[in-house]
């Protein structure tokens, strides 16, 4: 007794209170997404998808405590199998699964099924952080690079065969955490460059808007440096390098793509194209957050969800009902738990003297803010339609245990974090 | 180092915050258009269209009703499974155009209904009814238009058309909505405002596959249509009729007008056309042919043609003189034909002379040079130019106020003014060149540069007929909210002539019926008809034949102006027309009509 009591104390309680407003905030609008002024059926209704929900906060609650009571050195030891069984549920995946929206991600036993891709996420900051935190760990080094890159790359590559490319984009998010380790900032600053440079050559009209700052600021940077050739010819460089990127943009938008992704990033930069088409869930998401106002049309009010014109609503489109219904106001209640769940998980992982648990509490960070910023930033229109889902939010029994587990395991290691210190 | 790391990554995180919170609170604050575009998104308007007036006659027969028509309305989502072919084949398009109406129904919206085909009569629509629910997706909206119980009076009433952009945009009220019907010409135009009655309007939620799902704030905003008003018009349909029965196949005019009251009786243009061809369907394809008539059905002669008055002037002339005291009843003028022309020489052998009713009866041209050469020149001004001004527009003055040079404001659109001259007016036409009586003489007897209108010559006789005033000449003599006519149409208007004068008028046009050569055409049995006779000019071809009668002498009944264009002398085609409608309206079903074999068969020479 006197262990879980310890536990109970050591438990990071303010993280555990965030969690549970997030995830009844979220069932109280499942069940205004879905609700029905024609139909009655009850809030606890399984055939209702909030009453679903219900259901899986239970099972979730039943594998938080599961975590909580495990020895927590076992996250440790089964880190790599772990990471290992998933793979192997993704590759059984893309053999057996039925497509869902044009992604093979469902696996399904009887009436179960659930998405090992949601689950790859936690498997694989587990295995990142036991890699990192091996004894002779060099980050930069040539071979630690290697397989660090196959421990992300693998579930990624996995997951964007199965057709979800939008969930394998947040395999992105491990460079943050290995640029807190100390990774070079160049390869960030890269991705950031490169995006810009991607927004651009889709954006910029006429190319010699594009061309004349770059020979401006190629010209300043040899004028600067005219006394060091070497300065000079890597800034050329640079700067063919940045036309050329720019110039190949194009032809990899057109020939790489499908269509349907052509049309979602198009459509983010001008949702007015085609509003009827592409930007239809843009449009009418946007429209349903931007009706709601300061304070919203009241629980249950909302018309564009009441009346269908939001896809996906009790998903990936949850935040317009919240939007809608709940206003400005509601809206900002969303962004300050989150945010406020975010830097409070920061916290956690910097109190870490063991670098497995630090490791890990920042790929739970960056992969909570990755949805976050992704999901909400597609509902008001400064994403592209990708469809991941709002964590805790959502309605779906894979994406909340997952992100549940995700979770607790660090609560799990940060409660033990002074046994550990004791070794 | 690597801990200053972790407040980037917790600054990355509050940044997102930060903008997310912005882009919200302009998004859902700042920002209302998205509050009109998720109400556009649900609410849809359900027009109910109103019952537009009825128009009636002054006896209560219903001159113009409603018919009602259909409007097939699609909503886009809602198409499926249909039998495109066989749903062609019912309402009678090409697969073709099928495709292209439903693109662009799409363009506009995919939930909210759109205008399909217009205008279904009731006959396609029977055909098309029972099928309908093979067909989700189309719904029929039901309409109406205009339907004629007589083929007659088309200029007057008028028609009307889907409103124009022009009378889209000039709507500032926004009262119209594109796709809606308007008054477009005639007593549709001038009682718009009355007979089109208002638009109830229905808001239905509608998700976004188009299913209804009940009303908006439980129909807080629905209205429901409002009918028009009927207008009782001062028509009488068994004279207008017989009036459109002797103008088949002739060019003209016929106002007839009850002077005690200025109600319009009867109003002919002929040629003219049959209304119901511009109701319904057909509309654009009928109104060019209409257009296209080298006879110009369309062009509403009592209001619009300006013809020189003629010989029916020289009453006004002698009313004038009269009340201005150049002359009076009895001054003699010779008929001295040195001066101008006479028609009727063999009463007036060797220039004899002769008094003013006697002078009208015969019509002496020299009489009334004289009589207009008095009212000309007074004498009051040394210089004749000078002299010839102000007596112009003295006598300007008098018969503008018999209601003549401008329009008399009947509540018809389109009505011309005509042209009485002033000396302003030859200032214009001499150039700055001085002119005196003996360069506009001719106006003296109706000719020269005198415009009337037939409207404005049914007025006179009417203001004859009174002895003096007269009521503008109207076509609606009730509007159903109030029961009474427009206001304006209610005030006496006096011309300034001593109703003693008028007398002498009445004497003199009493006199061309009873012992006038060749008016016996008007002269009627029982009937005491007065009357002036008028042969326009109208060089090379042949005149046109007018007549002004009203009837009987003492409490007139009917004033009557009638012009037949190219039939000649005055005396024949229109005096026979007058004669004819002021017996049939005087005696109805009693009236003999002798003369109406011989204006039907219309051969005036
Ligand atoms: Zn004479």
């Amino acid at each position: 007794m006197r262990r879980s009591d310890g536990l109970i104390n050591q438990l990071d309680w303010m993280t555990i209170i965030l969690y549970g407003l997030l995830v009844i905030f979220g069932v109280i609008n499942i069940y205004a997404a879905v609700f029905d002024v024609d139909s009655t059926s009850s809030f606890f209704s399984l055939s209702h998808n909030a009453g679903k929900q219900m259901l899986f906060i239970g099972i979730a609650i039943i594998v938080a405590i599961v975590i909580l009571s495990l020895d927590y050195k076992i996250f440790d030891t089964l880190a790599y199998p772990i990471w290992l069984v998933f793979i192997i549920l993704l590759v059984v995946v893309m053999i057996f699964a039925r497509e869902v929206n044009g992604a093979k991600s469902w696996l399904e036993i009887g009436s179960f099924r659930f998405q090992p891709s949601e689950f790859t996420k936690f498997a694989t900051a587990l295995a990142l952080a036991k890699y990192v935190s091996k004894p002779n760990f060099k980050i930069g080094r040539l071979k630690d690079m290697f397989y660090l890159a196959l421990i992300i790359g693998t579930p990624a590559i996995l997951i964007i065969a199965q057709g979800d490319a939008g969930t394998a984009l947040v395999f992105s998010m491990f460079v943050l955490v290995l640029f807190r380790e100390g990774m070079s900032p160049i390869p960030l600053v890269l991705g950031v460059v490169s995006a810009i440079i991607f927004l651009l050559a889709l954006l910029v009209e006429n190319d010699l808007y594009f061309w004349s700052p770059v020979a401006v600021i190629v010209g300043l940077g040899i004028y600067f440096n005219r006394k060091n050739i070497k300065r000079i010819i890597l800034i050329t460089a640079i700067g063919f390098a940045v036309i050329g990127m720019y110039h190949s943009v194009g032809y990899a938008f057109e020939s790489l793509l499908k269509p349907h992704q052509q049309n979602r990033i198009l459509v983010l930069l001008n949702p007015n194209a085609d509003p009827l088409g592409a930007g239809w869930n843009v449009t009418q998401s946007k429209i349903a957050i931007g009706s709601g106002g300061l304070s919203g049309k009241g629980y249950l009010k909302g018309t564009q969800t009441k009346f269908d014109f939001v896809p996906e609503q009790s998903t990936d489109f949850i935040f317009c009902t919240i939007g809608e219904e709940q206003g400005w106001l509601g809206s900002m209640i969303v962004i300050i738990l989150f945010t406020a769940l975010l830097l409070r998980i920061t916290q956690i992982a910097e109190r870490q003297k063991w670098r497995f648990a630090r490791v890990y509490g920042y790929s739970v960070a960056t992969i909570l803010f990755f949805h976050f910023t992704v999901n909400i930033g597609m509902t008001i229109g400064l994403f592209p339609v990708i469809g991941i889902p709002l964590p805790f939010f959502s309605y779906g029994g894979s994406s909340l245990i997952s992100f549940t587990i995700l979770v607790f395991i660090l609560l799990a290691l940060d409660a033990n974090r002074m046994q550990r210190l004791a070794h | 180092m690597n801990k200053s790391r972790g407040y980037i990554i917790q600054g990355i995180f509050v940044v997102v915050a930060i903008l997310f919170s912005i882009r919200l609170f302009s998004l859902q604050v700042l920002d209302d258009s998205y509050k009109t575009a998720a109400d556009n998104n649900i609410i849809q308007a359900e027009i109910e269209y109103p019952f537009r007036g009825l128009i009636y006659d002054r006896n209560g027969e219903i001159l113009v009703a409603n018919k009602a028509i259909f409007d097939l309305l699609v909503i886009p989502t809602q198409i499926k499974n249909i039998d495109t072919l066989r749903f062609c084949n019912l309402v009678g398009i090409s697969v073709e155009e099928f495709e292209t109406k439903v693109k662009k129904a799409k363009a506009y919206s995919y939930v909210k209904t759109s205008l399909f085909l217009k205008q279904i009569s009731l006959e396609e629509f029977s055909k098309f009814e029972d099928h309908l629910d093979e067909f989700p997706g189309f719904v029929l909206q039901p309409r109406t238009t205009r339907s004629y119980t007589y083929p007659i009076l088309a200029n007057a009433l008028g028609y009307i058309s889907e409103i124009s952009q022009y009378e889209l945009d000039r709507d500032t009220v926004n009262y119209y909505h594109s796709g809606d019907y308007i008054g477009k010409s005639g007593l549709e135009s001038n009682y718009e405002t009355y007979l089109r009655g208002l638009r109830g309007k229905q808001f239905k939620i509608r998700n976004v596959r188009g299913v209804e799902k009940g009303k908006f704030k439980d129909g807080k905003f629905d209205t429901l249509a409002v009918p028009g008003f009927s207008i009782t018009s001062t028509i009488d349909r068994t004279l207008q009729e017989y009036a459109e029965k002797l103008m088949k196949g002739k060019s003209g005019s016929i106002v007839a007008i009850e002077p005690s009251t200025g109600e319009i009786l009867s109003i002919v243009s002929a040629p003219s056309y049959e209304p119901g061809l511009l109701s319904g369907k057909d509309f654009s394809k009928n109104f060019n042919t209409i257009k296209q008539d080298t006879l110009k059905p369309l062009f509403n002669r009592p209001l619009m043609a300006a013809y020189r008055p003629g010989s029916i002037f020289k009453i006004v002339q002698a009313l004038v003189a009269m009340q201005e005291g150049v002359i009076t009843p009895y001054t003699r003028f010779k008929c001295n034909t040195n001066l101008i022309g006479c028609h009727n020489g063999a009463s007036h052998p060797f220039g004899t002379s002769e008094k003013l009713v006697g002078a009208i009866k015969n019509s002496c041209n020299p009489f009334f040079y004289q009589v207009m050469r008095k009212m000309v020149v007074q004498h009051v001004e040394e210089s004749a130019y000078k002299d010839a001004k102000i007596g112009l527009d003295k006598w300007n003055g008098y018969v503008r106020n018999f209601g003549f040079g401008a329009p008399l404001g009947i509540d018809l659109p389109g009505e011309k003014g005509g042209l009485i001259p002033d000396s302003k007016y030859y200032d214009r036409a001499y150039g700055g060149r001085e002119w005196k009586f003996s360069n506009i003489y001719s106006i003296a007897i109706g000719e020269g540069e005198n415009l009337v209108v037939p409207i404005q010559m049914a007025n006179f006789t009417a203001t004859v007929a009174n002895r003096g005033y007269y009521y503008k000449p109207h076509l609606v003599k009730a509007i159903s909210n109030t029961g009474n006519p427009l206001p304006i149409y209610t005030k006496k208007n006096y011309t300034g002539v001593d109703s003693a004068y008028f007398e002498v008028a009445v004497e003199a046009m009493a006199e061309v019926i009873k012992s006038g050569t060749g008016q016996w055409r008007a002269k009627l049995k029982d009937i005491e008809v007065c009357g002036k006779t008028g042969t326009v000019q109208n060089d090379p071809n042949p005149d046109h034949s007018v007549f002004i009668a009203f009837a009987p002498r003492d409490n007139p009944k009917i004033a009557i102006s009638v012009y037949v264009e190219n039939a000649g002398q005055g005396a024949r085609a229109a005096a026979a027309i007058s004669g004819l409608l002021i017996e049939k309206y005087l005696k109805k079903d009693s009236a003999t009509l002798y003369f109406e074999p011989y204006v039907l068969k219309g051969d005036f020479e």
